[in-house]
C-alpha cells in the first residue's frame, strides 16, 4: 500500500544560485494548464494504482507559495477531490517565507494543510544576496509568525551551510538567530554545487571561494552539537526535530518505501519500481493531455539493488537500518549478506551494529558515503 | 592499414632486360618533407587526386594517415607508400611512388630510411611560418641521403604569407637555390600540377642493374594477421618476385618469397619487383624483428655481398613501466604489447615487479610520443586500465669496483655509497623562434641543466639556438614548457649526441612513511630539494583525502628533503536534499565506487593514475598547468 505523495510544482519567481531541481521563471507560464494536466496525472494514476489512505502529502518545489490565491485553492482543491487523506496525514507544503501571507495561509490550513516547510537558507543578508535569494532575514520572522497565528504547529526550515564566502562564524549566528524562531523542525543542508546552475558556472571559472572539506565538516558538527543543546534530535544526517515531530514524509525515502510522485520531473517509487516523470513543461502536459502517464524512465527495482538501497538509504537514519525489518522484508540476513562489508566498517569505526539495529559511528556519519558506497555491488 | 587486405590480382607480363631498363628511366622516387602542420598530409592528398589514383568517392581526408590515432594527432606513425601514374606534358606516363614519412623527431631514423628510398624529396615550407626546426633537420637526413629538393611554397592563399621572405630564407638557412620554387596551396589545388611536372624533370631517375644480385632496402613493415609481416621495400638493385628465395642481410634470416606487390593506393599483386621500385613483399614472415628498417634483402644463394649503407638497430631512448590498475589484467597486458610489438620493432618490454604496483612491465619506446601513443592503444584498443610511471633514461651507473651497470628503472639505482658516478644521455637541441624569444628559451634551458653551444640569426627576426641538454629534461615536459614560453612560436629538434657524468641522486617517495618505489626519480644534486618540495606539493593535491593523514616525504637516501601532508578525510556525506530521486543518489555513490576502483591501494593509501606521472608534469615554480 502507498502511504506517500509527493507533488511537484516547478515555479519560481527567482532562480536561486545553486538550485539545479527542475524549474522554471513563473512569469509568462501556463500555471492553470499545469495544474490541469496534475489533476490528470493524479487521476490517471490512483487509477491504475489505488490506496486507501495516505500517511503523508508533501507539495515542494520550485515554489509551491509562487502560486496566486486562486491557485492554490486550486491546487488544494485537486488534492482532496482525488487523494485519500485526513486529519491524520502529515501534509506538508514548501514556502518561500516572503511569499506566505494570511490569505494564502487561510487556504492551505483550511485545506487541511498541517506542516510548513520554509525555505530560510541563512539569516545572513549578505549571503542571501550572493546566493540569489530576494526574501531578507525579517521575512522569515513575519511569515513564521503569521504561519503560527494562522494555527499551525508543526513548522520546518531549511538551512544550507558551507556556502561560497560562509564563515564558521557565520553559520553560528545563523543557528542561533534560527532558535529565537521556537520551531518544531530543522533540516540542514551542505552546499553541492551541480551543473546548469549559476555557481556550477562561477566554480569553473575560478570565482566561487567555498569554504572547503574542514570548515564543511566544522559547521556540519556545530550544526550537531547546537540542535542536540536546544532540544532537537537527530534524527538523520540532515534532519532535526523535536520529539514526535519527525518528517514522517522524509522517513518515507529513508525507509525505503513507495511514495507517489506527480508533476513534472518528479520521481516516484510504486510497485517496486522507480519512475522519473518529463521534467520540460509542455512534454510533461502534452503526454498527460495524450492521456498516458509522463513517465521519462522507469526501472523496476531488483532484488539486490532493494538490498543495496535498504542498506544506504536506512543507514542514513539515526536509528540506523532494523535486522529484523530486513529479514522480513527480503527474508535474507544482513549481517552474513554483507559480512565482508560489515566487518571492514567496523574495523574503520563507520559503523556499529547492535542486536537489533545497523548504525553509522559519529565519524561514519560524517563519512556517511564512504559507508553507503561500500553496500554497492 | 588495412589497405593490405584488398589484393587485387593485376598482372603484368614478365619483362625483359630492355622493357626493365626503359621502365626503370620512366621511375620518380620521392618524399614529402615538412614541419608538422605545413601542409604535407595535404599536399599527398591533392597529388593522389591529380594522379587520379582515387575516385572522390575513395578520397578520405589525408587518406596516407590511416591509423586513427595518426589522424586524430595530425601526424605520421606508419609510413605508406604509393606508386602512381602520371601523364606529363612531354606526352609519357611516368611511375611515381610516393613514400610518406612520419612527422615526428621520435621518429628520424625511419625518416632517415624512408628518405633512403628515394630519389628525391619536396620539401614543403610554410609561406606564413617559414622553416623551422623540424624542416631543417628533415632537409639534412634528406642531403645526408643525397637526394634532389625541390622546395615548395605552400600556404601561399593565407593573408599572411609571405612566399619572397620564405624564398630568401630556404636560400640563406638552407643553402638551396629556391629560384624555382613552386608557389603553392594544397589546400586550394594551386601549383599541384607544376609540381608534379618538377618531379619529372628534376628528380633523377633510380640507377641500378636489374640484373644485379638483389639488393631490397626494408623501410617499414607491419603485420597483418593473414600474411604475416609486410615488408615496405625499394628494390634498388636486382629483380624480386614470388617463390625467391630471400636472405636478410643484417639478421641472416632465409624466407620464400609469397607475393610482392604495390599500393596503387589498393595493394596489388605484380610478378615481379625491379629496380626502383617501391612496393611489398611477404614471405610468411612470423615477426617484424625479422625485417629490421634498414636492413637489406637480397637472393638466399650467390646474393649480394655488401648490404646498403645506413642499417642500424633500434635502441629505445625513454623506459617507463606499465602496470595494469587492475592486477588480474597482467596477462591481458602481456597480450596486448606482444600483439603492438608484431607491428612496432621499437617497442620493448619486459616483465618487471614493484613493491607498490605489483606485476606490470618495463618498456621502452624511441621517445616520449611514442610512449603515449602504445599508452593510449593499450587503453583504447585493449581496454586495460593502465597505471604509468613516469619515464626515464638509461643512466650508465660506474661504481667504485669499477663495474659498470645500466640502469632504466631509477628504482634500481644502486646505493650512493656504491657509485663512483652516473653519467646520463645528452641531446643537441636546435630550437628555432621570434628574436623576441631568445631570452625565455635559454632561461627555460639554462633551467634544464642545458649547456650553450650556437646561436645564429637566420635573418633579422629569426633566431636558431643550440643547446646540449640531458635527454632526461626533455623526456620531462622540456616541449611544454618551451611552447608555452614562446607562445608556441619555437620549432624544437634534438638528436642524441652520447652521456656525460653528471650529479645524479636518487629521490625516494615515502607515502605514509612507505617508500613507493614506482614513484622514485632521477635528479640532478643542485635541483633535488627544489623538485622534492614541488613534487611532495603536487602529490598532495592529486592524491585524495583518505580516512587518516598521510604525510608524504621526499628523501634521498636517509634524508628527508621535502614533506606535505594530505589531511584525513573530514566530510564527505551527501547532505542535500535530493527529494524523492533516489536513483540519482545511487548513481552519484556508484560514480564514486568507480572513481575508487580506478585507483591503486599502496600500502594503505588509495592513490589515483595520475600521482604517477606527476614526476613528468613538473613545473619548476610548482603552479600547476
Amino acid at each position: 500500500m502507498i502511504k506517500a505523495a509527493y507533488i511537484h510544482i516547478p515555479f519560481c519567481e527567482h532562480i536561486c544560485h545553486y538550485c539545479d531541481f527542475n524549474k522554471v521563471f513563473l512569469k509568462g507560464q501556463p500555471v492553470d494548464e499545469y495544474l490541469e494536466s496534475l489533476e490528470r496525472e493524479i487521476k490517471m494514476t490512483l487509477n491504475e494504482t489505488p490506496t486507501k489512505h495516505l500517511e503523508t502529502i508533501f507539495i515542494g518545489g520550485g515554489t509551491p507559495t509562487a502560486l496566486n490565491e486562486q491557485q492554490l485553492e486550486k491546487l488544494c482543491q485537486i488534492i482532496k477531490t482525488h487523494l485519500p487523506y485526513s486529519d491524520e496525514t502529515e501534509f506538508t507544503f514548501e514556502a518561500n517565507p516572503g511569499d506566505l501571507f494570511e490569505e494564502k495561509l487561510q487556504i492551505l490550513y483550511h485545506a487541511g494543510v498541517n506542516r510548513i516547510s520554509f525555505g530560510v537558507q541563512t539569516f545572513n543578508e549578505e549571503l542571501l544576496k550572493r546566493i540569489g535569494r530576494v526574501h531578507r532575514a525579517k521575512d522569515v520572522f513575519q511569515s513564521i509568525d503569521s504561519a503560527k497565528k494562522t494555527g499551525f504547529k508543526n513548522i520546518s526550515i531549511d538551512l544550507i551551510y558551507s556556502l561560497p564566502g560562509q564563515t564558521l562564524s557565520d553559520f553560528k549566528e545563523t543557528l542561533e538567530t534560527s532558535f529565537r524562531l521556537d520551531i518544531q523542525h530543522y533540516s540542514g543542508y551542505s552546499l553541492i554545487i551541480e551543473p546548469k546552475t549559476v555557481f556550477y558556472n562561477l566554480m569553473r571559472k575560478g570565482q566561487l571561494l567555498s569554504p572547503g572539506e574542514d570548515v564543511e565538516a566544522e559547521m556540519y558538527e556545530v550544526l550537531m552539537e547546537e540542535m542536540v543543546k536546544r532540544g532537537f534530535e537527530q534524527y538523520e544526517i540532515s534532519n532535526f526535530s523535536k520529539p514526535g515531530c519527525e518528517s514522517k514524509h522524509n522517513l518515507t525515502y529513508w525507509n525505503n518505501e513507495w511514495y507517489y510522485g506527480f508533476g513534472a520531473g518528479a520521481h516516484s517509487y510504486v510497485n517496486g519500481s522507480r519512475i522519473s516523470n518529463h521534467g520540460p513543461l509542455k512534454k510533461y502536459m502534452d503526454s498527460v493531455n495524450d492521456r498516458s502517464l509522463p513517465i521519462l524512465e522507469k526501472h523496476l527495482v531488483t532484488k539486490v539493488e532493494q538490498m543495496e538501497e535498504e542498506m544506504f538509504l536506512g543507514l542514513r537514519k539515526t536509528a540506523g537500518v532494523s535486522i529484523l525489518r530486513f529479514k522480513e522484508k527480503f527474508a535474507e540476513n544482513p549481517l552474513s549478506l554483507f559480512e565482508i562489508e560489515l566487518k571492514t566498517l567496523i574495523e574503520r569505526d563507520l559503523i556499529q551494529v547492535t542486536d537489533q539495529q545497523i548504525c553509522l559511528t559519529k565519524k561514519g556519519r560524517l563519512l556517511g558515503n564512504e559507508v553507503f558506497q561500500s553496500f554497492l555491488k | 592499414m588495412n589497405l593490405v587486405l584488398f589484393l587485387v590480382g593485376v598482372k603484368r607480363k614478365t619483362m625483359n632486360r630492355e622493357e626493365r631498363l626503359k621502365r626503370q628511366a620512366k621511375i620518380r622516387n620521392f618524399s614529402i618533407i615538412a614541419h608538422i602542420d605545413h601542409g604535407k598530409s595535404t599536399l599527398a592528398d591533392r597529388i593522389l587526386e591529380k594522379t587520379n589514383a582515387l575516385s572522390s568517392r575513395e578520397m578520405k581526408d589525408q587518406l596516407l594517415d590511416s591509423m586513427d590515432l595518426e589522424r586524430e594527432r595530425g601526424i605520421t606513425i606508419k609510413l605508406n607508400s604509393v606508386q602512381l601514374k602520371y601523364k606529363a606534358k612531354d606526352g609519357e606516363t611516368y611511375i611515381f611512388h610516393l613514400i610518406d614519412t612520419p612527422g615526428h623527431v621520435d621518429f628520424t631514423y625511419e625518416v632517415s630510411r624512408s628518405l633512403a628510398a628515394c630519389e628525391g624529396a619536396i620539401l614543403v615550407v610554410d609561406a606564413a611560418q617559414g622553416i623551422e626546426a623540424q624542416t631543417l633537420a628533415n632537409v639534412y637526413l634528406a642531403l645526408d641521403n643525397d637526394l634532389e629538393i625541390l622546395p615548395i611554397i605552400n600556404k601561399i592563399d593565407l593573408p599572411s604569407a609571405d612566399p619572397e621572405r620564405v624564398r630568401n630564407e630556404i636560400e640563406e638557412v638552407i643553402g638551396l637555390d629556391a629560384s624555382e620554387a613552386v608557389l603553392a596551396s594544397a589546400k586550394a589545388g594551386i601549383g599541384i600540377e607544376e609540381i608534379l611536372e618538377q618531379v619529372v624533370e628534376k628528380v633523377p631517375a633510380p640507377t641500378g642493374d636489374p640484373d644485379a644480385p638483389l639488393k631490397a632496402l626494408i623501410f617499414d613493415s607491419l603485420f597483418d594477421a593473414y600474411r604475416g609481416v609486410v615488408a615496405y621495400i625499394r628494390v634498388v638493385e636486382g629483380t624480386v618476385k614470388a617463390g625467391d628465395k630471400i636472405r636478410m642481410m643484417a639478421t641472416g634470416k632465409e624466407f620464400e618469397v609469397v607475393e610482392v606487390g604495390v599500393f596503387s593506393p589498393k595493394a596489388q599483386v605484380q610478378d615481379e619487383l625491379t629496380v626502383g621500385d617501391v612496393g611489398f613483399l611477404t614471405a610468411s614472415i612470423k615477426n617484424v624483428g625479422d625485417t629490421r628498417v634498414g636492413d637489406t634483402i637480397t637472393n638466399a644463394k650467390n646474393g649480394a655481398t655488401e648490404a646498403l649503407p645506413g642499417y642500424r638497430k633500434l635502441n629505445p631512448m625513454v623506459y617507463c613501466g606499465l602496470y595494469p590498475i587492475d592486477s588480474a589484467k597482467f596477462n591481458d597486458l602481456r597480450e596486448a604489447l606482444e600483439k603492438l610489438e608484431l607491428n612496432d620493432s621499437a617497442l620493448q618490454f619486459e616483465p618487471e615487479t614493484s613493491q607498490a604496483l605489483g606485476f606490470g612491465f618495463r618498456c621502452g619506446f624511441l621517445g616520449l610520443l611514442h610512449m603515449e601513443i602504445i599508452q593510449e592503444r593499450i587503453e583504447r584498443e585493449f581496454k586495460i586500465d593502465l597505471i604509468t610511471t613516469a619515464p626515464s633514461v638509461i643512466y650508465d651507473v660506474i661504481m667504485t669496483d669499477g663495474s659498470q651497470l645500466k640502469v632504466d628503472n631509477p628504482s634500481n639505482m644502486p646505493d650512493p655509497q656504491k657509485i663512483d658516478r652516473v653519467e646520463e644521455p645528452y641531446v643537441k637541441a636546435t630550437m628555432m623562434a621570434p628574436n623576441d624569444y631568445v631570452g625565455a628559451i635559454m632561461e627555460l634551458c639554462q633551467a634544464k641543466r642545458g649547456i650553450f653551444i650556437d646561436m645564429q640569426y637566420m635573418d633579422e627576426t629569426r633566431v636558431n639556438i643550440i643547446y646540449e641538454i640531458p635527454l632526461s629534461e626533455i623526456v620531462y615536459d622540456f616541449f611544454d614548457q618551451l611552447k608555452s614560453n614562446t607562445k608556441g612560436y619555437a620549432s624544437f629538434d634534438y638528436e642524441l649526441i652520447g652521456y656525460k657524468p653528471s650529479k645524479l641522486v636518487k629521490m625516494d617517495i615515502l607515502l605514509n612513511a612507505e617508500k613507493v618505489d614506482a614513484l622514485s626519480f632521477i635528479v640532478h644534486k643542485d635541483f633535488a630539494y627544489e623538485r622534492g618540495k614541488v613534487i611532495v606539493d603536487k602529490l598532495k593535491d592529486l592524491i585524495p583525502r583518505q580516512q587518516f593523514e598521510v604525510p608524504i616525504q621526499a628523501a634521498i637516501g636517509q634524508k628527508i628533503v621535502a614533506r606535505s601532508t594530505i589531511k584525513a578525510m573530514r566530510k564527505n556525506v551527501l547532505a542535500k536534499c535530493y527529494g524523492g530521486d533516489i536513483s540519482r543518489k545511487r548513481k552519484l555513490l556508484e560514480k564514486q565506487k568507480e572513481g575508487k576502483k580506478r585507483m591503486k591501494q599502496v600500502g594503505s593509501v588509495e592513490v589515483p593514475q595520475e600521482a604517477f606521472m606527476a614526476v613528468l608534469k613538473m613545473d619548476d615554480n610548482g603552479s600547476k598547468k
